[in-house]
């Protein structure tokens, strides 16, 4: 079995036909957006793409603005879908279910040197910046830490993912590990607690939770029993207390995996017992001018992180949080170079900024970013309207604020202390607006 | 189970026009939005382009809905789809279906 869908278990065979028949129906282009929400039919895509030398694209991000860079970069690029109402501004291929099985097909060799993926960082312009990626590389990435989950050996195991399978996490968790040691994966993302249990409960045992800080944490302040017998975490780290919290309720052990689209994932942690994070085999950590690099195993090559790290031991390590242009918002990442940038793009903002208004919080619990713009002839909706279709929605500001000039000390920089006083000045009015609100709903005696 | 004509049914009761507003100054509140809860239009999407809430936001809201009003949502039902699309929608589906 490779897949369940609904509850209804895939095999192999059915699987490598579905493949075959959607391979047969790709046009000759080199590049695919696979957008496929269902988990098997983006495995699917995936697979007709590798067997006829096509590459998978993974940008961060499906806005209008991404896409026209996506089209620009790579101008063959198609969108595999199975949304009938997907707009996405490519040409079109709808999935459809293969033929049922009856010829056999023998597994399809693949080299490990064709680039299988493509994903995209936001880097610190506005331009994405691609990061190829070899099947072989992607192979022996997810087998190393095939063996440290204790998913190595070929025993079966399901995989159940709350993340999309075109994030480097879900990509390489819940579709490639399933696919290349012998476990299988659930078709569907469940997003609500009640859906997550759910999904769960209908998969084969021994079950495995592919999930991030935000649902952690919304799953259990919902109060749900899940059954599960593993937990795997990323995007961002958890605290040991709210690890216990989790293992102790959930009656599981927790992994919290640590990686990046640059790298892939390189190393793990047990949090509830240690906060020192375990390299992946024949990977290392060198530190250069106070940067950290990673490089062997399968990342080769020495591949800057953009953590602060501090180096514990030849295989070891802790994370002191991030380089001061990263952003990361529930488990998403960009930069700030990249999001001032796309306000700046806006005809009509003639300066803006984007600041967190205060340090991210741990365990999954959101703050969103704010910003300032001088825009003279354009209300803060109509600014937000324009970000939507350049950025994506976990990093519209809230609150975006209209002013005359940004707060630029004598050298041109914005110091945090100003851009937070202009943040308390309109916490402040808009407090008095609430207040207001209030009083119109219930008018307090006398008449005021 | 209601159908979807229940659905579109507008909250025209006081009953349902006061749980609106209940639900507004939660969502408001719980999510720190950059409106108040009597200026929220009860028609205007809460997802996306409108009230301008994304996924993380929706969690959220599930959250508030167990916690206050007894109900685990679930995605799988085509109905579900419709308790976004609106204020008045998101406050017809908790009368139908709160537990406490």
């Amino acid at each position: 079995m490779i897949a369940h869908c609904a509850g209804e278990p895939v095999s192999a065979r059915q699987f490598l036909a579905d493949v075959r028949h959607l391979a047969a129906r790709l046009p000759s282009g080199t590049h695919v957006l696979n957008v496929c929400a269902d988990r098997y039919h983006f495995a699917v895509g995936l697979a007709a793409c590798l067997v006829s030398r096509k590459i998978s694209l993974m940008p961060g991000t499906r806005t209008p603005e991404a896409i026209r860079q996506l089209a620009a970069s790579t101008p063959d690029a198609l969108c595999l879908t199975d949304d009938e109402r997907c707009d996405i501004d490519l040409e079109r291929v709808h999935y459809r279910r293969g033929p049922a099985s009856a010829a056999t097909w023998s597994m399809p060799r693949l080299d490990p040197a064709q680039t299988a993926a493509i994903l995209y960082t936001s880097g610190s312009t506005g331009a994405p910046v691609p990061h190829a990626k070899t099947w072989g590389s992607l192979v022996h990435c997810v087998q190393s830490g095939a063996a440290l989950l204790g998913l190595a050996g070929g025993a079966p195991f399901a995989i159940v993912g709350t993340v999309p399978a075109q994030h480097m996490y879900g990509f390489e968790s819940t579709v490639l590990l399933p696919l290349l040691n012998g476990g299988s994966f659930a078709a569907e993302r469940p997003f609500y607690p009640a859906d997550v249990c759910a999904a769960l409960a209908a998969a084969p045992r021994p079950r495995v939770l592919v999930t991030t800080p935000v649902h952690l944490r919304t799953l259990l302040a919902a109060g749900l029993d899940l059954p599960t017998d593993l937990i795997v975490s990323a995007t961002a780290p958890l605290s040991r207390e709210l690890a216990r919290d989790v293992e102790a309720r959930f009656a599981a052990p927790l992994l919290e995996i640590y990686g990046s689209t640059e790298t892939g994932q390189i190393a793990t942690r047990r949090t509830r017992d240690t906060d020192v994070w375990t390299l992946w085999p024949g990977v290392q950590l060198v530190c250069r001018a106070g940067d950290t690099f990673a490089a062997g195993g399968h990342v080769g090559r020495p591949t800057a992180l953009a953590d602060v790290i501090e180096i514990t031991g030849p295989d070891t390590f802790r994370l002191h949080g991030r380089t001061a242009d990263l952003v990361n918002i529930a488990g998403k990442r960009s930069s700030f170079g990249f999001l001032n940038h796309q306000l700046n793009a806006i005809d009509g903002v003639s300066d803006g900024a984007f600041f967190q208004p205060e340090a991210a919080p741990p365990d999954g619990a959101v703050t969103r970013l704010a910003a300032v713009a001088v825009a003279p002839a354009l209300s803060a909706a109509a600014i937000t309207a324009e970000l939507r279709l350049r950025i994506d929605p976990v990093f519209l500001p809230r609150p975006l604020l209209l002013v005359d000039a940004l707060p630029r000390n004598a050298t041109g920089k914005l110091p945090r202390d100003s851009l937070l006083a202009v943040l308390d000045r309109h916490n402040l009015e808009r407090q008095d607006l609430e207040r207001q609100d209030l009083e119109r709903q219930d008018p307090p005696p006398g008449g005021v | 189970m209601p159908d979807n004509a229940s659905l579109m049914k507008p909250a025209a009761s006081p009953a349902d026009a006061g749980l609106q507003r209940e639900i507004a100054e939660l969502l408001v509140q719980a999510l720190n939005l950059e409106v108040a809860a009597g200026d929220i239009d009860p028609d205007a999407p809460l997802y996306g382009e409108g009230l301008g809430l994304d996924s993380i936001d929706i969690l959220e809201v599930a959250l508030l809905l167990s916690k206050q009003y007894g109900i685990q949502l679930r995605a799988d039902s085509p109905e579900n789809q419709q308790i976004f699309r609106s204020l008045s929608q998101l406050g017809t589906y908790v009368a139908q279906h709160r537990t406490k």
